[in-house]
């Protein structure tokens, strides 16, 4: 009775938020829900199989694509795609849909002990951890410590862990059931101390690794590895066994392969084949905004997201070769953690052959950080006039705008930035 | 100096969770851009600690920070290196190290380095996590540096030891004569110099230990809880690290353009100025999930 009620009072209040255009409509009705039944994430999944899906980054990426996977002949699925990954999304997503049998929870790394607990999850994919928000979240090894008394106490749960980061290895090896992927790690330095004794991590050329110290903790051997092309323009699923398989997707970049590697290998463990389940995915053309193409003050710009090091790191690595300009937008409100000295772990000397504009509300704080790195660059504190002044540049500069994915610009923000400039937008023509 | 000027960021594998790096590449830029020879050395943990003139240590976790601390007095070149001369800059998880306790993971104190005469114990209230302001005091003979900003993130609480800080001065000073080498050349055992505040803080929290101070200096040896980093948002003070570490006065250091980051100060101190006036409490956005 009790839930019943939370459920009604999360769809209602759900519905006049997102009338009333205070927001997706996902976080007020779950709170209103939670007030009333505490246990309400426990009541909205009980008789579904659930499969949650943490980590630094991916998580977003990850749950659309395992979503489309488990979804593809036609199978129900419920999941918080708007990303509000706390419980007050994942009930108001759950609340949104009680038919369906199947529930993706995108959750954010400090409340996965709580949402297992609570969903006993069928699957538990764990992407990466590194640095991120630190103001406002634990330390990374804390974190870790957390995943691996949650997972210990969770033996009905087949845990995805990626086999190439420590720390997701050490939370992962408390559980019973781990199906390790070798999903490739790109940002190692929060990967050096062994959380298993406190001794040295040393990753060898070919990306394992194990601990130097002697405690015996080591990089386990994958059932699925991510594997590039000589070229690096294509990338491989290959399975313990040797099949090989290539894989297929819209989206760009190392690290969304290794996100599909890992959605497929969770779908199989909830059984879909993984063959099917990555064909599946090769339509996913955008996530949430990221990589869409949009119109920002009359200029087409490509926009992507980047938070937090090892995601920028990722990202400038993707397009760190083209030459265009580049807008780079940078917040520090609450959801982006107040403190961007994260900054200066960025590589973005790599810009150094590109203009950039730096905007957003921590702009001078960029601005100081490219000049150290010796990046040109105009600040412009408005991001809609930056995407403008970016294309004036690129115009200037030897038509060069011509050349950068199709006459666009680029645009990288951290969460609020590329949010506000995602609105600022209308889809290009 | 004949050979480059070496800058040494220590242990990035372990205190290297803040951005501080940064620290190192700012001193290395503006030595460069000077036309000084310089080198930027990234010196690992599971390595011998490289000689160098510069010193930076970062903010780092718990479990780290102690290993850390380990390395650095098993290692012995950063006391050795601190008594002939060379100059630290140690920032948070580093300033607690290069001090002479601090507490691990579970509160248990270890021992630091005892470059500084500071002690950290572990806060008994919420971690000190927000915008500091700061203003450099008389005492700690640097009074002719800018206000500091930064951002602090940390549970401990550092104090300056009573009785090193007003005794052992005279003794210091005359024990430091060695002629161009610094301050703290008498030995290895500690320092003679005496430590004392940097900074009385404006907005932030700070050493916390109710002092109402920010930071310590004995000699050429500067800990700090400003990230930021924190030479980012000072570049006065690197200026001063990079004298010192040149055997020259700041005065004689050609002027740099500093436009964007004057940008940067003016507007996180106006920043913290605004939130005073209108009563928000500091921190409010940071301590959640903080231990």
């Amino acid at each position: 009775m009790r839930s019943r009620l939370a459920v009604a009072t999360t769809r209602v209040v759900n519905a006049a938020s997102r009338r009333l255009g205070r927001g997706q409509g996902t976080v007020a009705g779950g709170r209103s829900g939670l007030r009333i039944d505490p246990r309400l994430l426990e009541h909205l999944t009980i008789g579904r199989a659930v499969a949650l899906v943490t980590g630094t980054n991916g998580k977003t990426t990850t749950t659309r694509l395992l979503s489309v996977a488990l979804g593809r002949d036609g199978a129900r699925v419920v999941s918080n795609e708007t990303g509000s990954n706390m419980p007050p999304g994942h009930v108001a997503a759950l609340a949104g849909d009680r038919r369906a049998g199947l529930a993706v929870l995108e959750v954010d790394e400090v409340y996965l002990p709580r949402v297992l607990a609570a969903t006993r999850a069928a699957v538990v994919v764990l992407l990466n951890l590194s640095r991120d928000q630190l103001d406002r979240t634990n330390e990374v090894r804390m974190v870790a410590g957390t995943w691996r008394a949650a997972l210990a106490a969770a033996p009905h749960a087949t845990v995805v862990a990626n086999a190439d980061d420590p720390l997701v290895v050490w939370a992962a090896g408390a559980a019973l059931q781990v199906r390790w992927v070798g999903a490739g790690l790109g940002w190692r330095l929060d990967a050096v101390g062994c959380p298993a004794c406190q001794g040295r991590i040393a990753f060898d050329a070919g990306g394992s690794w194990a601990c130097v110290s002697g405690c015996g903790f080591a990089r386990p051997e994958p059932m699925a590895t991510l594997r590039a092309s000589g070229d690096g323009a294509s990338y491989q699923a290959v399975w313990s066994d040797g099949a090989c398989q290539k894989i297929a997707l819209a989206l760009p970049g190392r690290f969304n392969y290794a996100n599909a590697l890992m959605a497929a290998v969770a779908a199989a463990a909830l059984g879909v084949d993984a063959v099917d389940g990555l064909a599946a995915m090769a339509a996913v053309g955008d996530v949430a905004g990221r990589f869409t193409l949009r119109e920002v003050g009359g200029v087409r710009a490509r926009l992507m997201l980047a938070k937090n090091p090892a995601g920028w790191s990722e990202l400038l690595e993707l397009v760190g070769d083209d030459e265009g300009p580049i807008v780079i937008s940078i917040n520090a409100r609450t959801a982006d953690g107040a403190d961007p000295s994260w900054l200066w772990d960025v590589p973005f000397e790599r810009l150094a052959p590109r203009v950039v504009v730096a905007t957003g509300d921590r702009c001078r704080d960029l601005s100081v950080r490219l000049h150290y790195a010796g990046v040109t660059h105009v600040t412009e504190v408005d991001p809609v006039a930056a995407v403008r002044t970016a294309a004036a540049q690129g115009a200037s500069a030897d038509g060069a705008r011509d050349r950068v994915d199709g006459d666009c610009v680029h645009v990288i923000g951290n969460y609020t930035a590329f949010h506000d400039l995602l609105a600022a937008g209308v889809p290009a023509p | 100096m004949n050979r480059p000027l070496r800058i040494c960021v220590v242990y990035p594998d372990l205190l290297g969770t803040y951005g501080d790096g940064g620290n190192g590449v700012i001193l290395a830029r503006r030595a460069q851009w000077r036309g000084d020879e310089v080198e930027l050395v990234q010196a690992p943990s599971d390595a011998p600690l490289p000689e160098a003139d510069l010193y930076c240590l970062g903010g780092g976790e718990d479990g780290p920070q102690v290993r850390a601390a380990r390395s650095l007095i098993d290692d012995g070149t950063l006391a050795r290196r601190t008594a002939g001369g060379a100059v630290v800059l140690a920032v948070c998880a580093g300033y607690q190290i290069v001090g002479t306790t601090f507490p691990g993971a579970d509160g248990v104190p270890h021992e630091g380095v005892g470059l500084l005469e500071v002690a950290t114990t572990k806060g008994a209230d919420a971690r000190a996590v927000g915008e500091v302001v700061a203003e450099v005091v008389a005492e700690s003979g640097l009074a002719s540096l800018p206000t500091l900003t930064g951002f602090e993130n940390h549970g401990g609480r550092t104090a300056l030891d009573g009785a090193a800080s007003g005794a052992g001065t005279g003794a210091g000073v005359g024990a430091a004569g060695v002629a161009g080498v610094g301050p703290a050349a008498a030995g290895l055992a500690g320092p003679t110099d005496p430590t004392v505040p940097l900074a009385r803080v404006i907005a932030g929290v700070g050493n916390g230990d109710g002092s109402g101070r920010e930071g310590a200096v004995c000699g050429r040896v500067l800990g700090t809880y400003l990230h930021g980093p924190l030479l980012a948002r000072n570049p006065a003070l690197a200026d001063l690290l990079l004298a010192w570490a040149l055997g020259l006065e700041v005065g004689e250091l050609p002027p740099l353009d500093d436009t964007a980051a004057e940008g940067l100060r003016r507007e996180r101190i106006a920043a913290m100025g605004r939130r005073r006036r209108t009563g928000r409490p500091r921190g409010s956005r940071g301590s959640r999930g903080s231990r």
